[in-house]
């Protein structure tokens, strides 16, 4: 029996000095970032592949973890199915109490053996919560995972990099073959929502975070910016291309990091949260309805209040502290919501998000097809 | 949505039986506070007159009546609501409301149903509407057909195939449900099921697949939300109600948990639920397939336990919705500044274990499956599987010291584990110590994996503990794997206060957690708190504590553990009301109890809930953080008071009487010799170990005698022996004699009457009692005997003598707090048989007929306030309370329904009247029983009873009855001229048989007296009693009660029922 004994033990030194003590279970690599805590309460895989975790230390609040395993990674036409992109994003993971052993049908290998197999440090043996409270009362932390000696290189903060160029792809790939061509610029984008848009009636064209396509505007019926890691305001590029699309009575949806990145364009604010939200159990109201939908969320930056131009409204806010979660043009497709409603983790309650896109999608190119009609 | 209703009725669950428990008061009395806040007037019927929702500041009115549509129509007609509130009074009002809605009682007074609509309850208990209804929407449910009779039935059967399962629809907890693996196993069941209910339903059996339950919230306004799932450890085959649950789920995916959330907001959308509903589902453990098995439109247990594992109070914000509130609009009461319409974040597990006590009844088979037998379960909260499962299986108070340890082996591992027993997790326990493999115990048990990989881990631990040096990790881990200091020091040979010491040293200890309902997202100033070893800080700061402490200094009141038969949810009562008191008074007050069931556990009860074992470790450990003024353990039943001795050794306060007074109550042989000392009668008895010693004693005191074990040991009862063969016969089967365990015998006083004293005395002296008396002769358990308050038969001197023993011992054992003695009672010679230093069962029945809490005045008493004594005397009432036991033999097959020296009842309900006979009938009603209409069959051994009983006889002829008997009842009262039908006994194979009467349904009431007590009896009467309870006839088993029922029907024919509050009396 391996137990808990028996790993290399390990330790978690905050930036405020504090160090918490635990066991080595993935691979034995120190390093660095910026510790943040999730809520959610199963879906390791989901959150550790979700490229918004990039630079970042994920703090499971759920005690047991490792349960189920970990699923073979399943493809389908260069999309990933059961989990939001092809490796692991988080810089490390610590838990309270990994479970050694695991059963779940679906699975192919223990957590431990994934992280070690993609060099990702992990601890367990962690009072998670006594950490969670720290970093809720303190705010976000910078953290190293220490093994024997002291890691002597100083505290960097991964927000300081452009972390959305790293995650980002490289390429411009093509999904589909549909008659609507939707732009999805990629900030480091989950294949949740390429898998929400991947329908019979569309093709994904896939581009790079700082790809132009302010020439071609024309050739797309929607743009989707993605989800990311980061402060928005580091994708000065992308927000100076949305800032000309915006302009435009394209269709436009962004989720997550691109809800941020179309306040900035529209000339709103983001600041950084004191600890973000991060779970599956995020209330938001829609104030349009008054209905009040449960999100899953992760974001450690939010826009601004009263910093959005006239002709934007709020349209949804968090039930619990009232940041802003969604944004609307007063007459313009074009619209962003702070959480996922492609879920993967947690719930599919918003997806219908995806469906109004579409529909709009669908007026405004019946609308060109009648503009540019008498042109021949 | 229309107005808020003004005036509310509420109605309530009744007696606590098997499938029907606590969980309803918690429910009920959430409720009532929900309605209070918006200044709604309520009215509640329920006759479980121990129930916290029944206090006189809870509803504004309050019947302790039954729930039957007839009467609660007349109390609607009294006091004309507008609005009623069926789904927090569990199946009991469910099912009356669908009465009266059918006999369109809401519309002819204009009442609505708030809350679920009638369809909506409707939609989930028809099983045929229920799945077309989810056939609409294109959610599957198990293949299945509803049958009306077994012709249809067996067809069927044949279409689905075998094996498959049988539900009985409108049933409670699963009964009249099962497995049927042949045309013979379907045919027994399809008996028993029509017994019961108008239709069964015939499924796909889904052997293996998990169980996982979701409980939903949805407003008018359609928000929809999953407050918290659930994981049954035990797969399907197993009642949830039987299985080990956790939560959250554990084995699940995202993908899975998921896509069963969204079908349970699919389906409560379509059904049109409003407030809180459960649903169950059946997942299949290799493939992406799934079952809807059922939805309950109300509060449930399940219900219950999500609120208590998520903080998420459910049944108050159930209420609310039912006023048509939204759940945008609610707010979240843990943390105060969120809102309501959240999914809870859980950053521990919990687990929950049901409580059996099937040791109590010899008939019935230890096997568990889809009925219900467990009579209340606990939860465990922590931060790893395995101290979750080692809380849960010592707080189940059964004798074992955790998953390992116990001195339990299995001759047949195989199939105690393939065919499970209330012992199933031990059995693999064993297994695995006997190196058997996981894959092996997967396949025999469909567990998950996972579960049984978290069992070994503890099983290796254990072994682990053996070999290696204790060092502090070790000890660290250990710990965290959920063993108690008793368990360490079994494994490594040292002592209990050894390992506390070294554990202390080395700084480890448990931490104190909140349960904050978003896993710290937020700050949060909840007082709901467990303990852990995974941690490395509290949350709660010591230093913060001690500063409270200074202004008002805490108290620590014990609560009473699992429901079981013998206590049950009149501790609660008094464990709340003990805490309400001591707030009242300015303490902080803290309550530590880990039943899921109960309002203890709410968290608004006290200032500092401690959601943990009631073990002397775990007081120990918190005593120690919270440093309090003492302890109150005499209001929580045996549990607490168990812990003493221990409190006094280890210089923890207690408050109240002294510690070292209880054990000489407590202990027979001192107690025996203080009532010799203060020249106080007892019944003979002697300690010995030989059969030869024990047959003269007998010979000296004459038969019977009654025998006890005096060593605890579940499963060895007491009895009562009649002669040297029944005693010989006893010792061979029942108990092991010896000089290392002795029994105790006493004389067995047969028709003496029994008397109890329930008092409440100051530094020795009493300050108020209350003396009620038993309708059944001694012979009866008290807990199952009727009970009757003020005494109404008992004479003034016997009286006299009670009262003056009561202040001999008071003032002997200097109490200070509750007490209850009781007696026999004879010719106006009165002995005790025994005396406890803490509340009774019978406390909350006095205190609210006497309308003098007696647990507020113990307390009191306890915490030094001066009170002098009350000039009250019960002899000034001018109304009679009636206590009467609820049985729930009908789940346990093959009990004999007869009463005896232990005790079997599950539950209770009391009722006032203006008389006895009032009294009587409505609480004889509130069981269930129902009042005869035509047909009653009478067997009564021995002629002696039998003139005893020829008056009564006489009456039931002059009322009109027409009556049946067996053969020498029939012949003996013939011969007095009375008019009587003969039926041949089951045996005889005989026409007109008994059997074809009952199955018929053509007897409306079964008088059947047993020969002897306590002997069993396989033959005749068995048959009969056990007919009765299996198709729904009301019996009466003792004499005195069945007279007094003829005299109270007598009565009845005179005057109309009265629908009194109880505030009209």
């Amino acid at each position: 029996m391996v137990h808990i004994l028996q790993r290399k033990k390990a330790s978690l030194l905050l930036e405020d000095g504090s160090l918490f003590h635990g066991f080595s279970f993935g691979a034995e690599i120190p390093t660095q970032g910026e510790i943040v805590f999730n809520t959610g309460m199963m879906s390791y895989p989901e959150s550790m592949t979700d490229p918004s975790y990039a630079g970042q230390v994920i703090v499971f609040t759920y005690p047991l973890i490792g349960n189920y395993g970990v699923p073979a990674q399943k493809r389908e036409h260069q999309i990933v199915q059961n989990m939001e992109s092809e490796k692991i994003q988080c810089r490390a993971i610590i838990v309270a109490e990994y479970s050694d052993h695991y059963a779940h049908p679906t699975a192919a290998k223990s957590l431990e053996h994934w992280l070690k197999e993609e060099k990702i440090s992990a601890l367990t043996g962690i009072d998670t919560r006594a950490l969670t409270k720290k970093l809720r009362e303190h705010g976000t932390m910078l953290g190293k995972i220490i093994f024997d000696t002291p890691l002597h290189e100083p505290f960097l903060d991964p927000n300081e990099q452009n972390l959305v160029a790293s995650v980002s792809t490289k390429q411009r790939i093509v999904y589909g073959d549909g008659p609507f061509h939707i732009l999805v610029i990629d900030c480091g984008i989950k294949h949740g929502i390429l898998r929400s848009l991947s329908r019979p009636d569309t093709t994904l064209i896939r581009v790079p975070w700082d790809y132009d396509f302010t020439d071609e505007i024309e050739m797309y019926d929607g743009i989707v910016i993605s989800n990311g890691p980061g402060d928005p305001k580091m994708c000065d590029k992308t927000i100076q291309h949305l800032r000309q699309a915006i302009q435009t009575y394209i269709p436009l949806f962004g989720i997550c990091l691109g809800i941020q990145l179309l306040a900035l364009a529209a000339g709103a604010n983001t600041y950084k949260l004191k600890y973000g939200h991060r779970s599956q159990n995020q209330p938001c109201i829609d104030l349009i309805t008054k209905r009040c939908f449960i999100t899953a969320q992760n974001h450690g930056f939010a826009i601004e209040k009263n910093t959005l131009p006239e002709s934007w409204n709020t349209w949804f806010i968090n039930a619990n502290d009232g940041t802003i979660e969604g944004i609307q043009h007063a007459t313009k497709p074009i619209f962003a919501v702070q959480f996922h409603p492609e879920a993967c983790s947690g719930p599919k309650d918003t997806s219908w998000l995806f469906d109004y896109f579409l529909q709009e999608i669908k007026k405004y190119k019946q609308q060109q097809t009648v503009l540019t009609q008498p042109h021949g | 949505m229309a107005e808020p209703p003004r005036k509310v009725l509420l109605l309530g669950s009744g007696a606590l039986r098997i499938g029907q428990s606590g969980e309803f008061d918690y429910s009920g009395s959430q409720c009532l506070k929900a309605l209070r806040e918006e200044g709604i007037a309520t009215i509640l019927v329920n006759p479980n007159i121990a129930t916290i929702q029944t206090s006189e500041d809870l509803a504004n009115r309050i019947y302790f009546l039954p729930i039957t549509p007839e009467i609660v129509e007349k109390i609607i007609e009294k006091e004309r609501p507008d609005g009623i509130l069926l789904s927090f009074g569990g199946q009991t009002a469910l099912n009356c409301g669908l009465a009266l809605a059918k006999a369109g009682v809401f519309q002819k007074w204009n009442v609505h149903v708030l809350g679920t609509p009638l369809e909506a309850i409707e939609a989930t208990e028809d099983r045929e509407l229920f799945v077309k209804k989810l056939q609409e929407i294109n959610v599957k449910t198990s293949h299945s057909k509803a049958a009306r009779n077994i012709e249809e039935a067996r067809s069927f059967a044949n279409d689905i195939g075998f094996p498959l399962m049988l539900r009985a629809g409108f049933a409670l907890g699963g009964q009249g449900s099962g497995v049927a693996h042949d045309e013979t196993e379907l045919h027994f069941l399809l008996k028993q099921a029509f017994a019961y209910a108008p239709q069964v339903l015939l499924e796909e059996y889904l052997e293996g697949w998990k169980e996982i339950e979701y409980e939903v919230v949805r407003d008018h306004a359609d928000n929809c939300i999953t407050v918290c799932n659930m994981e049954n450890l035990d797969p399907l085959g197993i009642h949830t109600g039987e299985s080990i649950v956790v939560a959250p789920s554990q084995t699940l995916t995202d993908e899975e948990y998921h896509s069963l959330r969204r079908i349970s907001i699919q389906v409560i959308r379509h059904l049109g639920i409003i407030g809180e509903c459960n649903i169950q589902f059946a997942l299949h453990p290799q493939l992406p397939e799934y079952r809807v098995i059922e939805v309950n439109a109300r509060l449930s247990r399940s219900s219950a336990l999500a609120s208590k594992a998520t903080g998420y109070p459910l049944a108050f914000i159930a209420a609310k919705l039912a006023l048509g509130k939204t759940l945008p609009s609610l707010g979240n009461a843990i943390t105060k500044i969120t809102t309501a319409c959240f999914e809870p974040a859980l950053d521990y597990i919990v687990l929950k274990f049901p409580r059996w006590d099937l040791d109590k009844f010899k008939e019935v088979s230890k096997h568990i499956g889809t009925e219900m037998k467990s009579v209340g379960e606990v939860m465990a909260i922590g931060r790893t599987f395995e101290e979750v499962l080692q809380k849960a299986v010592r707080m189940l108070e059964v004798n074992m010291v955790g998953v390992v340890g116990n001195d339990l082996s299995f001759t047949q591992v195989r199939e105690a584990i393939m065919y499970p027993t209330d012992k199933r997790l031990f059995a693999i326990v064993h297994a695995l110590e006997k190196g058997i493999s996981i894959d092996q115990i997967a396949q025999w048990s469909h567990i998950n994996k996972w579960f049984l990989y978290k069992i070994e881990n503890i099983v290796a631990f254990s072994r682990l503990l053996q070999i290696q040096k204790l060092t502090p990790d070790l000890l660290r881990r250990a710990k965290q794997l959920g063993f108690s200091d008793y368990q360490i020091a079994k494994y490594t040979g040292m002592q209990e206060d050894e390992v506390r010491s070294l554990r202390k040293h080395r700084g480890i200890i448990p931490y104190i957690k909140q349960i904050d309902t978003l896993a710290a997202e937020y700050p949060a100033k909840t007082n709901y708190l467990y303990l852990t070893y995974q941690g490395s800080e509290h949350d709660l700061t010591q230093e913060e504590l001690s500063k409270k402490n200074i202004t008002s200094p805490s108290i620590i009141v014990l609560g009473s553990g699992a429901y079981r038969i013998g206590s049950s949810v009149e501790f609660d009562w008094s464990a709340v009301n003990a805490v309400q008191t001591a707030r009242t008074l300015g303490y902080s007050t803290v309550m530590i109890n880990y039943n899921p069931e109960t309002v203890s556990t709410d968290y608004d009860c006290c200032d500092r809930l401690y959601f943990d074992e009631l073990s002397f470790e775990r007081l120990q450990d918190i005593y120690e953080f919270e440093n309090p003024k003492g302890i109150i353990l005499s209001v929580g039943g045996q549990i607490p008071n168990n812990l003493a001795l221990q409190c006094h050794e280890k210089n923890l306060r207690v408050l109240g009487t002294s510690p070292v007074e209880i054990d000489r109550a407590e202990n027979r042989q001192k107690f025996s010799q203080l009532l010799d000392t203060l020249h106080i009668p007892q019944p003979e008895w002697q300690e010995m170990d030989t059969l030869e010693e024990i047959k003269k004693f007998a010979k000296r005191v004459e038969f019977p005698v009654l025998i006890r074990p005096s060593y605890v040991l579940s499963g060895a009862a007491m009895n009562v022996v009649f002669s040297d063969e029944d005693l010989e016969k006893y010792l061979k089967d029942a108990i092991l004699l010896s000089p290392k365990y002795p029994v105790i015998v006493s004389k067995f006083e047969t028709h003496s009457k029994e008397i109890e004293i329930d008092a409440v005395a100051n530094k020795g002296e009493v300050i108020l009692y209350a003396i009620s008396e038993h309708i059944e002769h001694a012979g009866v358990h008290s807990g199952d005997a009727t009970v009757v308050f003020p005494a109404q038969k008992t004479y003034l001197e016997t009286t006299r003598k009670i009262k003056r023993i009561a202040k001999l011992l008071a003032r002997a054992l200097t109490i200070t707090g509750p007490f209850n003695i009781q007696f026999l009672a004879k010719n106006n010679e009165v002995k005790v048989i025994e005396c406890n230093l803490r509340a009774s069962r019978s406390f909350p029945f006095v205190s609210k007929v006497f309308r003098q809490n007696l647990i507020d005045l113990a307390t009191r008493s306890m915490l030094g306030e001066h009170i002098p004594p009350l000039d009250k005397s019960a002899l000034d009432l001018d109304y009679v309370g009636v206590k009467v036991p609820q049985f729930s033999y009908s789940r346990l097959k093959g009990t004999d329904p007869v009463p005896s020296v232990e005790m079997a009842s599950t539950g209770e309900v009391a009722c006032l009247g203006e008389d006895l006979y009032e009294a009587f009938l409505n609480a004889l009603l509130s069981t269930g029983f129902t009042i005869p209409q035509k047909n009653i069959l009478i067997s009564i051994p021995y002629d002696e009873n039998r003139f005893l009983f020829l008056e009564q006889v006489k009456k039931l002829h002059d009322l009109g009855y027409i009556l049946y008997g067996t053969e020498d009842t029939t012949r003996f009262y013939n011969r007095f001229g009375i008019p009587m039908y003969m039926l041949y006994k089951v045996h005889e194979e005989k026409k007109p048989n008994i059997s074809d009467f009952i199955m018929t349904k053509q007897i409306d009431l079964i008088i059947c007296i047993p020969g002897k007590y306590s002997i069993v009896e396989r033959g005749d009467k068995y048959v009969i009693r056990r007919l009765a309870v299996d198709h729904n006839v009301s019996l009466i088993n003792n004499i005195q009660v069945a007279s007094l029922f003829v005299d109270a029907l007598a009565q009845k024919r005179r005057s109309p029922q009265v629908i009194k509050a109880w505030d009209e009396y």
